[in-house]
């Protein structure tokens, strides 16, 4: 299988590609068009600032590239929130993919959301061997409201989209590939969409 | 729910796992790798590795390590030592590192933290803030691994960091580190009130009501140790099923 993690400086890619490495899989980091679209499958991972980030992808012209992507796709953390509408994180305009917004949370409790938080209502071949309630590990202080397109919920303290999916793009909000071996199934389950 | 985070800190000097008693008497406990894959499999929540060595011989930082613990860990941690500019934080992030932690070099500039948060997200970016008590002083916050008093009242300091762009306070207490009679309770508990991000309680863990009591009496989100299980005195899933018993909200 031609995996490939998209390259825009912008996110922790390190941590993803030693996560597959971990589970005996070979990935190209890349930003070049034609390796992205030619790949069977692409992972999206991001930590940071969204504007920041928009800023980079839109150097590379990969804000043009990724809406086209037809191939099994897997954003995570920033990564999924950039596949959404608009961002309230610097007021920043995303890739508008999945027609969702990202707002910041609004709660007492301590923001950023950090830790081991649990994931429930779990709806999709993404979350297979994987029981309600397990753990998963989030850092993020903004998060997409729950919708049509969320296929697993956390509490903080009210649910929000802990991941979601539409047409080819699945996402995770937290991040799978810290989340010990729970985090290593559900990028599994992806790689056997 | 989210859960309270237990975290083993491993303190680095020339790539092995040291622990200072006060900050001073270093003994080895052993190779980070391998501490840190032990403690993921016993249920440590996150990791934090201080390159203790960096700030006061202005060492770099130690990449290559950070690599390696990125490689062979599947939980989160945070690596901080001789942190200065946004280049340093850019390549310990590449190189595996989930957050990073900033100490002097916050109080030598404090624009660091917002030109951080600014790059980074403020999700990566915690600032550590070493805090003494006397009876003249009241809590103060010390730079260079706790040799120089600074002017700055705790509270102050971590409600203006928090404003400049810092995700995450680890707050430890000079006073209680090593000593195993208690974390402080009250400093942790008046900063975890005045800020709106997570704060994790430093220095002093002996006994496991003392995690129940950095968390229920001084509100923290996390709770750091080192020695206490470096050397085995007490084991995370003892510590967390006591914890759960409690009625503490934990991942078992």
């Amino acid at each position: 299988m031609d995996l490939v993690i998209v390259d825009y400086k912008a996110g922790n890619v390190q941590s993803v590609l030693f996560a597959l490495e971990r589970l005996g899989v070979q990935a190209t980091l890349s930003s070049d068009f034609e390796t992205i679209q030619s790949a069977d499958k692409v992972i999206f991972p991001g930590v940071g600032e969204a504007s920041s980030a928009m800023a980079q992808l839109k150097a590379r012209n990969l804000d043009k590239l990724l809406p086209t992507l037809e191939q099994p796709f897997f954003g995570v953390c920033l990564g999924m929130q950039l596949l959404c509408q608009h961002s309230e994180e610097g007021d920043t305009d995303m890739l508008g993919i999945i027609p969702l917004p990202v707002k910041r949370f609004q709660t007492e409790l301590k923001v950023p959301h950090m830790g081991w938080n649990q994931l429930e209502k779990l709806q999709s071949p993404l979350f297979g061997g994987i029981a309600e309630g397990e753990y998963a590990y989030y850092v993020h202080s903004y998060y997409v409201p729950v919708s049509e397109h969320t296929i697993a919920q956390t509490s903080y303290p009210e649910p929000f989209s802990a991941a979601l999916h539409y047409k080819n793009f699945y996402a995770a909000q937290f991040h799978p590939e810290k989340s010990g071996p729970a985090g290593s199934q559900i990028i599994k389950n992806f790689l056997a969409l | 729910m989210l859960t309270k985070r237990i975290i083993p800190c491993l303190d680095i000097k020339n790539g092995r796992t040291v622990k200072g008693v006060r900050f001073e008497n270093i003994r080895d406990a052993g190779d980070p790798v391998e501490l840190a894959k032990w403690y993921a499999e016993q249920g440590a929540d996150e990791l934090v590795f201080l390159d203790i060595t960096a700030t006061n011989e202005e060492r770099k930082t130690f990449a290559e390590l950070v690599r390696d613990i990125a490689k062979h860990i599947d939980i989160p941690f945070t690596v901080g030592g001789g942190i200065s500019a946004v280049a340093d934080v850019e390549v310990l992030l590449m190189a595996g590192a989930d957050k990073v932690s900033i100490n002097s070099a916050a109080i030598r500039n404090p624009q660091l933290v917002e030109d951080l948060a600014k790059r980074f997200g403020s999700q990566c970016v915690t600032v550590a803030i070493d805090t003494k008590y006397t009876e003249d002083t009241g809590w103060k916050v010390y730079a260079r691994a706790g040799t120089v008093e600074t002017e700055h009242a705790t509270v102050d300091w971590a409600s203006r960091v928090v404003d400049l762009g810092a995700g995450e306070i680890l707050l430890t207490s000079m006073n209680n580190d090593g000593t195993k009679a208690g974390f402080a309770l009250d400093v942790t508990k008046a900063v975890s009130e005045a800020v709106s991000v997570p704060v994790i309680a430093s220095g002093g863990a002996g006994t496991m009501q003392h995690f129940a009591d950095a968390f229920q009496v001084a509100h923290a989100d996390a709770a750091l140790a080192a020695s206490l299980f470096h050397f085995r005195e007490l084991s995370i899933p003892d510590l967390k099923q006591f914890l759960k018993a409690e009625g503490i909200a934990v991942r078992v």
